[in-house]
């Protein structure tokens, strides 16, 4: 454990996971966490975009964060949760395996991301946080989120 | 009394007169034997005076004020109009524009206004020396008013200021009481403030409040003895004012006396000498004038802010949701009763929702009207001449895109005058009439309005774009000449990029079309130019009507539900798979003797197949683009279905043939198509 007067500050994650590994986003970048509901399947969209849902009057992007990662996609569950995430004025919902946790990170427990964790590429990531028995995988939604990618996979594909 | 609140409404206000001044200075610089429109613009400037003066605009009121005496001269048909006097009244209007956009800023709205006052009353004075009396007026009255600009006090026997006179000797000779009330209120009165206001209000819905004394905020704060004094203009007899003065509980007295008009003015006996015929004169005239500045007046509005509207909208596209969903269920229920309810329900937010929808449209007019005045001047600027022709004014846009869209066309329409109309000699040569002619033109289509600036210039000068595309790095020299007229022609959107040789103050200033371009884009439109050398060049702007509900037919494609706006659809057909046939690669059906496309929508939007079997029909939804039709191939109609236009959010932007969204009675979401991005 950690001594009490090491810890600087913290921030409050939710963790996910997808595949084997647990992810975390800030809470304050987190609005809700739902079930899978129906998905209506935007065309001509880049692959990851599964589609927009419903969110209680507001039409909100779907994201499939395996497919994201480039990780091989599963069949969805009863764990499947959608986390409704918000940077700035986009709002999208990720697909993760599951969502069932919330903890405190002390901020110098995290430390740079390796080049590729899980396959993921680093520039998706905030960090890594080494938590008792624990790697927890923090990511940066600015990156994860940017609509620039987008763009530029539509002028790939189209 | 704190002004602030009424800022706002002044502010909207003074444009507002200010944009009716202009128009019907125009109207009758065009025709300048039209006494109403004089009159018109007198009623404007009036009231503008008022206003600013109400609102402590001094210089505002000032200048008005000198204008006022011109237009009347002009009214009263003492004064002929030379265009040398519309030059002056034009700058005043600009000066006092100036000042209001001073004001809108937080400024307090000052400015220099010695100068196009003394030329308004060189015209009062020099202008008119035929009617001696008059002219000697104006220069006692200028007199007047320089004495008291130098003391700084109004000498007069009431403490009335120049301005408060001025209105008096009008009031008087449209034939109105103007009195001088003393109200006492009685010793025991607690809510003198109260009372004081009652008696204002009172006397306000007879007539008009001049002048009080003390001070209106001093007597709302009750820094007053037991009585107050005003000068008051009305229509009322005394006998009536007085009575409902009295009726007010707590008066002790009111004594009301007229105000003598040619004693207060001593140093200027003219002026009362001229208003006592001239009273007689106008009595008939303006018992005419009155009750229509009351009918003007009389179109009750209100001003409510934009954001309250869009709230409204929002509340209510909820409710068209629920009511989608309520239908749904009452279809299923099958119960006779809540199936009446549900229609009767129906109709009502049917109504409402044309309700809600029209009170955000405003006609285009709004925007078209300021045009007129900035191509006079600017015409007089280049030394062109141009006839402005503006065509469908109440073609009507949704508020929010009005407010913006002034900016892009001022700049079409100054690039149009400034780079397209050539100058009269170099039309002389080209064998067209001197006078160029710009086209603004509004109208309504399927989805959108369309705003077009058409010149009759001299087109685009290809070889003169490319040469500066290239130059400017825009266009890579290798691949200029693959380039066709119509890519060219973008390039005038490209940033960076301005034709005029030398940088001009008209539409140089360092931005170019690409501003307008992208302004036009935020707000979910395009624009786009097309030209031909020698005979003009069209600008197209097209903007969506933001209607945030709209009627949809919805479609069936394999599992995927689609909405099609009712807008662009011409009809839906059934056709035999035999009716189709081939040209070009290309699956075409004859519909009513037109060769027309068709598009599947399975295979544009790669729906998935479901493994239904699909029988001989084939359904086909005509949609149009402007002149343009497709066929798209659907499996089913649904039914035709008011939806909600919703947005896919910030993070799927330009998806493919899609618009929007909407959330359907079983609260899914359905795609709408927009289906002029599946017409080539």
């Amino acid at each position: 454990m950690l001594d009490q007067k090491e810890i600087v500050s913290e921030v409050k994650v939710i963790v996910f996971r997808l595949k084997d590994e647990e992810y975390g986003v800030e809470v304050n970048q987190v609005k809700s966490i739902e079930k899978l509901e129906h998905i209506t399947r935007v065309p001509r969209t880049p692959q990851f975009v599964k589609g927009v849902i419903n969110l209680r009057g507001v039409v909100t992007p779907i994201i499939d964060l395996r497919n994201r990662f480039g990780l091989e996609e599963s069949l969805y569950s009863e764990s499947t949760r959608i986390i409704i995430v918000a940077v700035g004025e986009v709002e999208v919902g990720l697909i993760v395996d599951a969502a069932n946790d919330v903890i405190d990170i002390p901020v110098n427990a995290i430390e740079p991301p390796p080049e590729v964790v899980g396959g993921v590429e680093a520039a998706y990531l905030r960090g890594v946080a080494k938590l008792d028995k624990r790697l927890l995988i923090l990511l940066n939604l600015d990156k994860v989120l940017s609509t620039e990618e987008i763009k530029q996979l539509d002028s790939i594909e189209g | 009394m704190d002004m602030n609140q009424y800022l706002d409404m002044f502010i909207e206000e003074a444009k507002e007169h200010l944009q009716a001044i202009n128009a019907n200075l125009l109207l009758l610089e065009s025709d300048p034997g039209n006494i109403g429109h004089v009159k018109e613009i007198f009623r404007s400037a009036h009231t503008l005076k008022g206003m600013s003066a109400t609102m402590g605009f001094e210089d505002m009121a000032n200048l008005t004020h000198e204008a006022e005496n011109v237009l009347d001269l002009i009214r009263n048909q003492k004064l002929t109009i030379t265009s040398d006097i519309m030059d002056v009244i034009f700058q005043s209007v600009d000066l006092i524009e100036s000042m209001v956009i001073d004001i809108t800023e937080g400024g307090d709205g000052s400015a220099d206004v010695s100068v196009p006052v003394k030329k308004l009353r060189a015209i009062v004075a020099g202008d008119f020396s035929a009617e001696q009396e008059v002219a000697a007026a104006a220069v006692a009255e200028e007199e007047a008013v320089e004495a008291e600009k130098a003391e700084g006090t109004p000498a007069q026997e009431h403490d009335l200021d120049d301005y408060a006179l001025m209105v008096l000797e009008q009031s008087k000779e449209l034939g109105n009481n103007v009195v001088w009330i003393q109200v006492t209120l009685n010793e025991n009165c607690l809510l003198k403030a109260a009372r004081a206001y009652m008696v204002f209000d009172q006397l306000e819905s007879m007539g008009e409040i001049i002048k009080t004394k003390p001070s209106v905020e001093d007597i709302e704060n009750e820094r007053f003895e037991l009585s107050f004094e005003l000068a008051y203009v009305t229509m009322q007899s005394v006998e009536k004012v007085r009575s409902a003065i009295l009726n007010i509980s707590e008066i002790q007295d009111v004594t009301i006396e007229p105000i003598q008009l040619k004693k207060q003015a001593p140093p200027a006996p003219a002026v009362a000498e001229t208003a006592a015929p001239a009273e007689e004169k106008k009595a008939p005239s303006n018992a005419q004038a009155t009750p229509a500045k009351k009918t003007t007046a009389g179109g009750k509005t209100i001003r409510v802010d934009i954001d309250r509207l869009d709230i409204l909208m929002n509340l209510f596209s909820e409710l068209v949701i629920d009511r989608g969903r309520l239908e749904q269920l009452a279809r299923e229920i099958g119960n006779g009763e809540l199936q009446e309810t549900v229609e009767h329900m129906n109709r009502i937010s049917g109504d409402l929702q044309n309700i809600i929808l029209t009170m955000r449209m405003v006609p285009v007019e709004q925007v078209f009207n300021r045009f007129p005045r900035m191509i006079r001047d600017l015409q007089k600027e280049l030394h062109k001449k141009v006839n402005l022709e503006i065509i469908g004014a109440e073609t009507e846009l949704d508020r929010t895109v009005i407010d913006e869209i002034g900016d892009p066309l001022n700049h079409l329409l100054r690039n149009s005058l400034d780079h397209g109309i050539e100058s009269p000699e170099d039309r002389k040569r080209a064998g067209k009439p001197e006078e160029g002619t710009i086209v603004l033109r509004a109208f309504h289509s399927g989805n959108h309005v369309f705003i077009e600036v058409k010149d009759d210039g001299a087109g685009i000068n290809k070889e003169k774009v490319l040469k500066k595309a290239i130059e400017r790095g825009i266009v890579n020299p290798a691949n200029a000449d693959s380039m066709s007229d119509k890519q060219i022609h973008e390039l005038l959107f490209a940033a960076g990029f301005s034709t005029a040789e030398v940088v001009s103050d008209i539409s140089g200033r360092g931005v170019g079309l690409d501003v307008v371009k992208s302004k036009i884009e935020s707000l979910g439109g395009s624009v786009s130019v097309e030209s031909v050398r020698g005979q003009g060049t069209t600008f197209l702007i097209q903007l969506p009507l933001t209607l945030s509900i709209i009627s949809a037919m919805l479609v069936q494609v394999n599992d995927e539900k689609y909405a099609v706006p009712l807008s662009s659809i011409i009809e839906t057909a059934v056709f035999k798979k035999d009716q189709i046939m081939m040209a070009h690669r290309q699956k075409v059906i004859d519909f009513r003797g037109r060769v027309v496309p068709l598009v599947s929508l399975q295979d544009i939007f790669q729906v998935p197949d479901n493994g239904a079997e699909k029988d001989d029909d084939v359904s086909v939804v005509i949609v149009r683009k402007g002149e343009k039709m497709a066929g798209l191939v659907v499996d089913s109609f649904i039914g035709q279905q008011e939806i909600v236009l919703k947005s896919l959010g910030k993070y799927l932007v330009n998806v493919f043939a899609i618009s929007g969204a909407t959330i359907l009675g079983d609260g899914q979401v359905a795609l709408i198509i927009d289906c002029n991005a599946l017409i080539k």
